[in-house]
């Protein structure tokens, strides 16, 4: 914080405190209601006894007994993590390569491929996830594996999405990284796979579990893309929660979320933790 | 940077995994997209490639002009909303003290991180006929004794648009908030110093300067708020139905590909489109500014 503090500007004079002035502090405390009200509200009629999602009856954990008695949700919930798992290790691999290429090389077509990436991150998701659906259907990809093959058109999805935004991360870590010390392990006779391996990725490896993290909530928490890749027997979490909100509003529903909630948000958090860190250990060198 | 052919193998080797990736699981459906769209149907599952132009003309049919046309006022209505209320929250962190500031930014984020489906779910919880709002409104319309009948909320393109708005706020406050932190405050001093108001300072010196952040802030709300599928879908009636559920049916119940397919590219240019104006005024900001 202290650091981050000098590169600020000074603190605002009296006449420049809006801050202060109650309209916008109004409009701020009611922006913070209307964003946060739903959600709080959600995670703790979870915990309610009352089968009516609006009284407060006293506190219960009976619907997240419930929740785990579920087989098909915990069936939904497993693939998920399945999925996020390999569509993470691909995402940070395929994120790696493309961040190194971006950065060390010079190439035609350079523009092109960093717009193409940029792509799967800007375009509307139901173009992507229709796109993906004709495609695994015309190219005839098979629909009954076994688990966990069945999920192989869900990741491959995943990754496709996901590992622009991990090379994103790796790639910002990249530009703190002083190129004069590869140079020098390869003039004293490193290979390529020892400079990466023994320079290289100590240096990239906090980048890499942000990346990595952030590829994993991703994942978990995609749902409209997900939704046109899944068969009926590859449903995830997201996508099941959907079937149950469809038909009606129930404190399982409810619990669910809040365990989908808790496991995004501190991921996240441990993720930029990370890759914040990582940037601020750089400048403060 | 070094050039590529100093060391072709490690190029390769870094280059073509995620480009190879890229181009059979995203470029290739996407062409496959844009190849249907000029198709037509044959049998139940066939699709011929013709070349055809009808699916797009068959866009501009009064029914789907008309769901277009809606979609753009959702979208708009959206931008806007998110405009009135973003940036007086973007002003006040802005002039937040250095310690609060980062606190608030994150409070504007934070919800961004919880899954789509969930907040929309939370609103749904929040807006039906017996839900929080209505429970609220029901006690202090006791309170004045008054009878109450649940206002009927959920359902309709007011509940869609505040779904997109309650989703898409922090698309507006984080650039109209790095705007805002660029602004040199002297020269609000000297407005304020000057004699004018506090009201036609903002006018005259602070939105103006923050512009390209306000334009950039609108197209990115606006982009997904015109092409959403769940919120719609969710919280929205029968006629609140947008382009995006329209593709959705399209390649589901009425199995026509084609045309869904077409509506997918049109889509995909009003995007681009967007997207090509934020980088067209961004650039020419840039530009004014330097000497």
């Amino acid at each position: 914080m202290k650091r981050f503090a000098k590169l600020t500007r000074r603190a605002p004079s009296g006449l420049l405190d809006y801050h202060r002035r109650w309209p916008l502090r109004l409009v701020m405390v009611a922006t913070l209601i209307f964003l946060y009200a739903p959600v709080v509200a959600l995670m703790a009629f979870s915990f309610n006894d009352s089968k009516r999602n609006i009284v407060w009856h006293g506190f219960t954990l009976k619907y997240y007994e419930k929740l785990f008695a579920n087989t098909e949700l915990m069936q939904a919930f497993a693939n998920s993590l399945t999925i996020a798992f390999f569509s993470t290790l691909i995402s940070v691999l395929l994120g790696t390569l493309a961040a190194i290429a971006l950065w060390r090389f010079k190439f035609p077509g350079q523009r092109l491929y960093e717009g193409v990436m940029a792509m799967p991150i800007v375009i509307p998701e139901i173009c992507m996830g229709i796109a993906m659906m004709a495609f695994m259907a015309r190219t005839g990809w098979p629909q009954d594996l076994i688990w966990p093959l069945n999920l192989g058109a869900i990741m491959i999805a995943h990754v496709a999405f996901s590992f622009p935004f991990a090379a994103i991360v790796i790639r910002a870590r990249l530009e703190s990284f002083n190129r004069q010390l590869a140079d020098a392990a390869r003039d004293l006779g490193a290979s390529e796979f020892h400079v990466f391996r023994d320079i290289l990725f100590p240096h990239l490896s906090p980048a890499l579990l942000a990346g990595g993290l952030l590829a994993f909530t991703l994942s978990l928490d995609d749902f409209v893309i997900t939704f046109f890749t899944s068969g009926p027997n590859s449903v995830t979490f997201p996508v099941k929660i959907y079937s149950m909100v469809r038909f009606s509003v129930t404190p399982e529903v409810n619990a669910a979320s809040t365990i989908l909630i808790a496991m995004t948000i501190g991921l996240t958090a441990i993720g930029l933790r990370l890759h914040y860190r990582s940037q601020f250990q750089e400048t403060a060198k | 940077m070094e050039n590529w052919r100093k060391s072709p193998i490690v190029f390769m080797f870094t280059l073509l995994p995620p480009a190879l990736w890229l181009t059979a699981f995203f470029v290739l459906p996407l062409s496959l997209l844009w190849l249907f769209s000029f198709g037509e149907k044959s049998g139940i599952t066939g699709i011929d490639i013709t070349w055809t132009l009808a699916n797009y003309a068959r866009a501009l049919e009064p029914l789907y002009l008309g769901i277009f046309l809606k979609s753009l006022w959702i979208a708009g209505a959206t931008a806007l909303i998110c405009l009135i209320i973003g940036l007086p929250v973007a002003l006040a962190i802005s002039f937040a003290s250095t310690r609060t500031r980062p606190w608030l930014l994150l409070l504007i984020i934070l919800p961004f991180w919880t899954n789509l489906l969930i907040r929309t779910y939370a609103l749904i919880a929040t807006l039906r006929g017996n839900g929080h709002v209505n429970s609220v409104l029901g006690w202090l319309w006791k309170i004045f004794g008054a009878q109450f009948t649940p206002l009927e909320i959920l359902y309709t393109d007011g509940a869609v648009v505040t779904g997109l708005v309650y989703v898409h706020l922090p698309f507006m406050v984080l650039p109209v908030y790095a705007a805002l932190d660029r602004i040199d405050r002297s020269l609000i001093e000297a407005s304020l110093d000057l004699g004018a108001g506090h009201v036609r300072t903002f006018f005259t010196i602070i939105a103006p300067l923050a512009m390209p952040g306000i334009v950039s802030g609108v197209i990115i709300t606006f982009i997904p708020a015109f092409g959403a599928y769940l919120t719609p879908d969710l919280l929205g009636g029968p006629d609140s139905q947008m382009i995006a559920n329209v593709i959705d049916r399209q390649f589901k119940a009425a199995n026509d590909w084609p045309f869904g397919a077409a509506l997918s590219f049109i889509l995909l240019y009003a995007a681009f489109f967007g997207l090509a104006m934020r980088g067209l005024i961004g650039r020419r900001a840039v530009m004014g500014r330097a000497p």
